[in-house]
Order: structure tokens, then C-alpha cells, then sequence
């Protein structure tokens, strides 16, 4: 698993990739009340501001961690909000994304190199 | 520059910071914003139970008893005729029918005693020193708020004569050798009380209430969620110098006597405008806003009253998600034109969202009004 700046986890499978948030991201936003998804099969440029969280503090955004499309959301969220306090890691995961270049993962963080981030 | 950058630490930040709570800086103040439980923990809790708010960055002033008729004269309530022993809501109005701040103003035995906005703090003090001699800004005493249903029998076994208390009265009590100033009021629509009391012993009755299993500490997130279900304004949001109390929907406040028939009509800062939307109404009113999805609309969404209007006929002054409600939540200024049962339309992220009007508060208060 590797990590971005922003506080989203990736995981790789091939050259598609799983993206949430992780645990330190859910407790700092508070109780999350509205989640918006991107639509499927968008093609998505690194940066873009791709979902929209809102907990009862604040609106918050998850950006596309590289360029690629995407191919996979979880509508779950979408009724069920809070599953993003609950299991930021598990079943609360936001969508999936089929990238041109996996190999720029590499560039993200470790998860050692994220727990110092968090802890500066 | 010391001091200017530095949020100033309530008297109980110690006690805070035990307890684990979390700082956010506000209006010149380190305040809690939350604590274990969560805003939507926090807020749930202080609806079925009871919530322990520390309030102490408010100002609180005590003006001589002589004073109620220059006091008249900055507010459009009724002062005079204020009874020892109750509390009355009103607001410092400007020349152009504004509101400076909004202020709880309590007849006590030797005075009249205020609370006003810590961000008015300092501005009301000295207006109220260029109108009226004596002014006495309370230092040295702390402000708690304890509020929810369980508040009174938290609140009881410590000040057994809080049972008698009504809302709005306020009195005075002795706790452990120290003078309680207590008021049968709040900010939450639940029933509760707000207690001054003095800083050297506020610790220990914050923790003489928090021993009860039904109180939890309360920050400043859960605070607004709870007015703003409530339907009470905040400062700055729904009423300011630009909106007068009759656009923000406060004319329930300005007492009979002072309006155009009383006794003592008039006679306040921009009385002509402020009676005038009273008789006529005003330009623009408050409105309850249902949003119909999950998406909550903030502070600034423009409202319209269809998909593709260009011009927003109002402004959502505060929003957020409803924890009792289970729903997003608004209270926004329109033009006083628009049909109660109209549709409506808040821009959020650049899509028109279907609203609903409704009636407020949108969860219903707990008030205390007679006694048991």
C-alpha cells in the first residue's frame, strides 16, 4: 500500500488502483455525512478534484492520484456514509482507477514514510 | 505583537485538555471544538441527555440598577419593565436597523446583567460606556452552559433550587461557599441552564457536574449544529449590521411597549426602519431550508427559484447536517417575495440542488416554560 501527501491509501493490482483515505484523514474531517463519486469511465488527469466529502465540519475533496480512467466506484458511500469513519481501509474505499503508468507509484510514500508525515 | 496572534486560554483549559479535547481558534479564544464523542457524538448526546459547554470566552457585564432606561435606548426590548429575577433576549441595534450583537440581558438584585458575543465583546462594552455611566465588565468568572434534558437533575443534586426555575429566570445561588449566577436558558433548544461562576472554584463544579454519568463535555462544533437545528441565529451569519432582526426573523423579540402603539415606542437606534419593516415588512425574510439530498449546503450557497434563473434570489447564512435530523440543514436570507411553499434551488459545486421551505425550529425545543 502507498500513500499520497493528501492522506488517500492506493492499492495496486496490475494497473488498476484502489483509492480511500486513511484512518488519521477520516478522524481529522470528523463524522462524514455526504459522499459524491465520481462518474464511471471518466478519464481523470492527476489532481483533479474527483470526489466531494462532507462531514457535519466541512467539505472536503479527494483528488486523482495520477491521470487514468475511471473504472470502478463504491455506491455504498453514497448511502451509507459513515462507513468512512468506520473502516477508512476496508469497505469504505472510494473507486478504482486504471492508470497509464503504474510504475509512477513508486514515487509515493511507504507506509513508514506516511506515519512520519502524519506525525510532523 | 504578543497577544494580537495568540489566542487567549479559557480559565478551564486545563480541565479541556484532560479531558481531551480538541483547540480551534475563535474570536480572540483557544476554544474545545469537539471532544471524544465527535460533533455528531457530542450533539446526540446533549439531546437526550445532558452537555457541559464551556461559554467563558462570552463578556459578561453588570450595569447599575438605575440604568434600565439608558439601556432602552440602545435596545429595542423591554428593559424597565423587566422583573427581577428574569431574563430577556435582545439585540444593540444600529442607525440603519442593523444589529451590532445580540445579548441576554438579566435583572438581578443589584444591577443588570448582560452576556454578550466574545467577538462584540470589546465594540459592545464601549458602546454601551458612550451611552451609560458604570459599566462593570465581569472578570474573574467563568461561563458554563449545561444543556439537554437531563440538565436539571444533573444541575439539582448539586443546586437543589434549579428545580424551581423557569425559563429565562435568572438567579443566584450558593455552591460549595461560592455565588452561582444561574439562568434557565441556552443555545441548543433543549432546556438547560448557563452559570457564571467564579474562576477558583469553576474547575470543581465542572467536575461536580461531569461526575454525573449523564453529563459529557460539549465543544464548539456540536454547539452550532445544535442552535442551528434549533433555528437560533448566530451572530455575524443571520443577523448583522446588514440584516436587521426583522429579516432575520427576531421581531419576536422586540417587546410590545417598544413598538409603534407602546408606551415607549421608538427611542432606539434605527427604531424608523426596524417599526417600518415590522408595519410594511421587510425586503427580505429567513428561511428554514430542507435541502431534498444528502448534500449539505454551506455558508454563501446561492439560492434560486428555478433551475436556470440567473439572478439567486438569496443566500444560505448558515448550513450544515443535522445530527437529531438526520438530514442537511439551512437557514438562508430571500427576497421577502418568494411563497413560503415555493421550490427553491441551492448552486452547490455548480449543480442546482432541489430545496424545501419549512417551518422552524427544525427539531423541536425542549424549553422549560412553567414549573413542575
Amino acid at each position: 500500500m502507498k500513500f499520497t501527501e493528501d492522506h488517500e491509501w492506493l492499492l495496486t493490482d496490475g494497473d488498476t488502483i484502489t483509492v480511500g483515505i486513511t484512518p488519521h484523514a477520516a478522524e481529522q474531517l470528523g463524522d462524514v455525512v455526504f459522499v459524491e463519486l465520481p462518474e464511471l469511465e471518466t478519464q481523470v488527469a492527476k489532481g483533479d478534484e474527483i470526489v466531494v466529502i462532507e462531514s457535519v465540519k466541512a467539505a472536503s475533496d479527494i483528488t486523482a492520484p495520477l491521470d487514468g480512467e475511471i473504472v470502478e466506484v463504491n455506491d455504498t458511500l453514497v448511502d451509507n456514509p459513515a462507513l468512512v469513519n468506520e473502516d477508512p481501509t476496508g469497505e469504505a474505499w472510494f473507486f478504482k482507477i486504471k492508470v497509464e503508468d503504474p510504475s509512477a507509484l513508486d514515487d509515493f510514500m511507504t507506509e513508514d514514510e506516511y506515519k512520519d508525515h502524519i506525525s510532523d | 505583537m504578543d497577544g494580537v496572534c495568540n489566542p487567549k486560554a479559557l480559565p478551564l483549559a486545563a480541565l479541556h485538555e484532560a479531558l481531551g479535547a480538541k483547540f480551534v481558534p475563535f474570536a480572540g479564544w483557544s476554544m474545545p471544538v469537539q471532544y471524544s464523542l465527535g460533533v455528531m457524538g457530542e450533539h446526540k448526546w446533549t439531546r437526550e441527555n445532558a452537555g457541559l459547554f464551556d461559554v467563558s470566552h462570552m463578556g459578561q457585564v453588570m450595569l447599575p440598577a438605575d440604568t434600565a432606561a439608558a439601556l432602552e435606548a440602545l435596545v429595542p426590548v423591554d428593559v424597565i419593565g423587566l422583573a427581577e429575577g428574569r431574563q430577556r433576549y435582545g439585540f444593540f441595534t444600529t442607525d440603519t436597523g442593523g444589529v451590532l450583537d445580540d445579548l441576554m440581558i438579566a435583572r438581578v438584585p443589584d444591577g443588570l446583567f448582560l452576556v454578550v458575543n466574545a467577538a462584540c465583546r470589546d465594540a459592545d462594552i464601549a458602546h454601551l460606556r458612550a451611552h451609560i455611566d458604570g459599566v462593570e465588565e465581569i472578570t474573574g468568572r467563568a461561563l458554563l452552559a449545561l444543556q439537554g434534558p437531563k440538565a436539571e437533575s444533573a444541575l439539582s443534586s448539586l443546586v437543589p433550587a434549579v428545580s424551581d426555575m423557569r425559563f429565562m429566570d435568572s438567579q443566584r445561588h450558593i455552591w460549595n461557599g461560592a455565588e452561582l449566577w444561574i439562568s434557565r436558558s441556552g443555545y441548543t433548544g433543549e432546556d438547560g441552564f448557563e452559570v457564571s461562576v467564579p474562576e477558583d472554584v469553576a474547575e470543581d463544579f465542572a467536575r461536580a457536574l461531569l461526575a454525573d454519568d449523564h453529563v459529557e463535555p460539549i465543544g464548539l462544533g456540536a454547539r452550532d449544529s445544535l442552535r442551528l437545528e434549533a433555528g437560533l441565529p448566530l451572530y455575524g451569519q443571520e443577523m448583522s449590521e446588514d440584516i436587521s432582526p426583522i429579516e432575520a426573523g427576531q421581531a419576536w423579540a422586540i417587546t410590545k411597549v417598544r413598538r409603534a402603539g407602546g408606551d415607549r415606542a421608538g427611542s432606539f437606534p434605527g427604531a424608523d426602519t426596524i417599526l417600518g419593516q415590522i408595519a410594511h415588512g421587510p425586503a427580505r425574510r429567513r428561511a428554514g431550508l430542507l435541502p431534498e439530498g444528502r448534500a449539505p449546503m454551506r455558508t454563501g450557497v446561492e439560492i434560486f427559484d428555478s433551475t436556470d434563473a440567473t439572478t439567486p434570489i438569496g443566500i444560505v447564512t448558515s448550513g450544515g447536517f443535522g445530527p437529531t435530523l438526520g438530514a442537511p440543514m439551512a437557514l438562508a436570507l430571500i427576497d421577502a417575495n418568494t411563497a413560503p411553499d415555493a421550490p427553491l434551488w441551492g448552486e452547490v459545486r455548480g449543480k442546482r440542488l432541489p430545496v424545501s421551505q419549512t417551518t422552524l425550529p427544525f427539531t423541536p425545543n425542549g424549553y422549560k416554560r412553567s414549573p413542575k
